[in-house]
């Protein structure tokens, strides 16, 4: 049997995911607007039925669609911005995706790398391009954690992932606030020294984008962002290393046989899942306007989880990554463009916790997709992947059960 | 003094919490989904706890409230039950979207409700649920928390039904080939999570505060409690001791501040952090004899037999 499409997230037929992306897009999309049409109807005072739908329209849904744009220059800077770190965590999540790995970890790696970023900066003094290599030191130690785990000790990473991300999270807030006293903190603003003011070299560069876009948080930040994209396509699909990561992903077994170590690849993956997410974390925290505060952080960072959604449709395609992360910055800044007093912001995120949710069964709308086109083949290879698919999960078996139960199909 | 409140408090709400975790994995579905469970349970009692007038009855009023948190509970999982049986979809994938997607639920529908201020926090009156024995106060959890406890115990080791459900998490092939239906039994599975996921999220909400804020869901205590049934090692009574044994960490992170433990100079997040580190490292000794169902997390097909 042909393993070429494999799950939904490992690639498959390109044309294929890339409707299905688009499938889970609209009819989360039109959940969105289901969403404001009722707020709308319980806003209207009686109104008629025209007038409810149109304010759903013009108060909500036409931001949500238009994003950046309904505001020029200010918000597509915000756009902008928005997308760089997004960038990096759906790289993260797509690339532990390719080898087999759900990294679910993303946030509290992005979280370690914030504390990396701020460290370098605030306590080092280092200029902008070293405090971005200290994010993606933090992001991968915080990495490599979940992946020494699941390799030597079969514990499931998505587990250790979770476990981590609190962890990471308690932890940064209590070295950051050190009692009140911590040398990151400023204690008259509650919270972490601002850059922009008291280290200015420490912020990344903007050439020239803050006063074009009329937005302080637009830098290069972005183009940053695409190189990594485009490096980290190189390495996964055209370079030897990148492919036995991927091999580990697609079968163990037949990894290990072909003398491939899949322990020093499993921690190699989540290391670089795990940096991909700090170096996000760098970018977003040395913008210069972007701040922590430890007391008031007592949930992990959402870009962190965006970042799944952002593999998700992108199926984990590095250059997909782009476009996708510019898709959920676009919904996320036209929901805080929306009439807050009537739709509130958080439309976006339902948004994309849909869009997710769909994804999970991508692989239906990738079947009926295929179908449609006549492969039947195709088609057949698929609902055979569909049996055979989950062990690529897993469960939260130790490996030895796992590897059986595969023979045994 | 503190500490027992605290203590019993917090352990129910794990307690149940992964209680349902249990029954959803000895059933074959991983759930992943149970803080973003807690969170709708939480909301919608605390709405019905806001919405019922003034002047009725205590009683009334936590029975209507738990039920209402336990209903949406179920409502919210079987979302996941549809995805990851029905559609056989990917079940990490699905719980994680559901924990993303109940968070924004609950902070746009709170947001409206507080139409106005926008603000994404509710004001409750928890005297209901309060009862003092002695100079401990202790919440009406603590009793509908052990009777569901002993009633899960009941059902998972006494009954053909337990039998069966835990039949679909290790060897669905075998159950259906004697006749079960694994479909059902997981989606049974899975809904049973949610209603005690429900009322768990309820009960971590309601007795200790008299406002929350959602924007926090239900700040990271679905993820504990699946740190306590992987703990409990998917039993339900070792569950309820490891649920002590976190709940005693978690309750030591609130009152840190107030008792002996402040001279220790402790910031209260090294207790917070404590028993997501404790169950890190059970699970690095016990990986290897994990008792974890063995179908778990893999969709069941029939025409895959």
């Amino acid at each position: 049997m042909k393993r070429k499409n494999g799950s939904p997230w490992l690639g498959g037929d390109r044309l294929a995911s890339i409707g299905a992306s688009f499938i889970s897009i609209i009819i989360g999309l039109l959940f969105g607007f289901l969403f404001l049409i009722v707020l709308s109807l319980i806003n209207s005072g009686g109104e008629g039925f025209i007038s409810v739908i149109t304010n759903a329209w013009k108060y909500g849904f036409k931001q949500i669609l238009m994003g950046g744009f309904y505001l020029p220059p200010i918000s597509i800077g915000q756009e902008i911005a928005a997308t760089a770190p997004l960038i990096l965590t759906g790289l993260s999540v797509g690339f532990a995706f390719k080898t087999g790995l759900f990294n679910i970890g993303a946030a509290g790696q992005y979280t370690l790398g914030a504390f990396g970023a701020l460290f370098c900066a605030i306590v080092l003094g280092l200029p902008w391009w070293a405090c971005l290599l200290g994010a993606t030191l933090f992001g991968a130690l915080w990495g490599a954690i979940p992946g020494i785990f699941k390799a030597y000790l079969n514990i499931h990473e998505v587990i250790t992932s979770i476990m981590f991300n609190w962890i990471g999270l308690y932890a940064v807030n209590t070295i950051m606030y050190g009692g009140g006293t911590g040398v990151m903190y400023d204690s008259t603003k509650t919270k972490v020294w601002d850059l922009r003011s008291l280290f200015p070299a420490s912020v990344i560069p903007n050439m020239g984008l803050a006063a074009y876009f009329k937005n302080r948080s637009t830098t290069i930040a972005i183009f940053l962002a695409i190189v990594i994209a485009i490096v980290i396509y190189i390495v996964i699909d055209k370079t030897t290393f990148g492919y036995e990561l991927k091999a580990c992903g697609f079968n163990k077994s037949a990894a290990r046989y072909a003398g491939i170590s899949e322990k020093k690849n499993i921690v190699l993956s989540m290391v670089i899942a795990g940096a991909l997410a700090g170096f996000g974390a760098g970018l977003f925290y040395l913008s210069g306007i972007a701040e922590w505060r430890p007391l008031d952080s007592t949930a992990l960072p959402a870009i962190g989880f965006n970042g799944i959604a952002v593999a998700l449709l992108a199926s984990s395609n590095p250059i997909g990554t782009i476009f996708s992360a510019l898709f959920i910055s676009h919904i996320t800044t036209g929901g805080s463009l929306m009439n807050s007093q009537y739709f509130p912001p958080e439309i976006a995120d339902i948004i994309s916790g849909i869009i997710i949710y769909l994804c999970a069964f991508s692989l239906l709308f990738k079947q009926m997709l295929m179908k449609k086109r006549g492969s039947q083949k195709l088609a057949v290879d698929l609902v055979d992947v569909t049996v055979k698919e989950p062990q690529q999960i897993d469960s939260f078996l130790p490996e030895e059960e796992v590897d059986g139960k595969e023979i045994d199909d | 003094m503190l500490l027992t409140k605290y203590t019993l408090l917090y352990s129910m709400v794990l307690m149940l919490v992964a209680l349902g975790g249990a029954f959803t994995e000895h059933s074959g579905v991983i759930n992943i989904a149970l803080e973003g469970t807690m969170t709708i349970g939480g909301l919608v009692g605390v709405l019905a706890l806001v919405v019922l007038p003034a002047g009725t009855p205590a009683f009334t009023v936590v029975l209507v409230s738990v039920l209402a948190a336990g209903i949406a509970g179920i409502l919210y999982t079987s979302l996941l039950a549809f995805a990851s049986v029905n559609l056989k979809a990917d079940q990490t994938i699905g719980g994680t979207a559901l924990n993303l997607l109940a968070t924004a639920l609950a902070v746009v529908v709170v947001r409206r409700f507080n139409f106005g201020t926008q603000s994404a926090k509710l004001t409750y009156n928890n005297e209901p649920f309060l009862f003092d024995i002695g100079d401990l106060t202790v919440n009406v959890f603590l009793f509908i928390g052990l009777a569901l406890l002993i009633i899960s115990i009941i059902v998972m080791y006494k009954t053909r039904f337990g039998l069966r459900l835990r039949a679909c998490g290790e060897h669905p092939q075998a159950a259906d080939s004697v006749g079960i239906n694994v479909y059902e039994m997981r989606w049974w599975g899975v809904l049973i999570s949610g209603f005690l996921g429900g009322i768990g999220g309820f009960a971590y909400i309601v007795p200790a505060v008299q406002t929350w804020n959602f924007e926090v869901g239900v700040a990271g205590m679905g993820f504990l409690a699946l740190a306590v049934m992987i703990f409990g090692q998917w039993k339900p009574g070792r569950i309820f001791f490891a649920a002590l044994f976190f709940a005693i960490f978690k309750s030591m992170a609130n009152i840190a501040d107030s008792t002996i433990l402040a001279a220790l100079e402790w910031p209260k997040e090294i207790y917070n952090m404590m028993p997501f580190i404790a169950s890190m490292i059970i699970l690095a000794f016990t990986s290897k004899k994990s008792r974890a169902p063995k179908a778990e997390g893999i969709p069941y097909d029939k025409t895959g037999r």
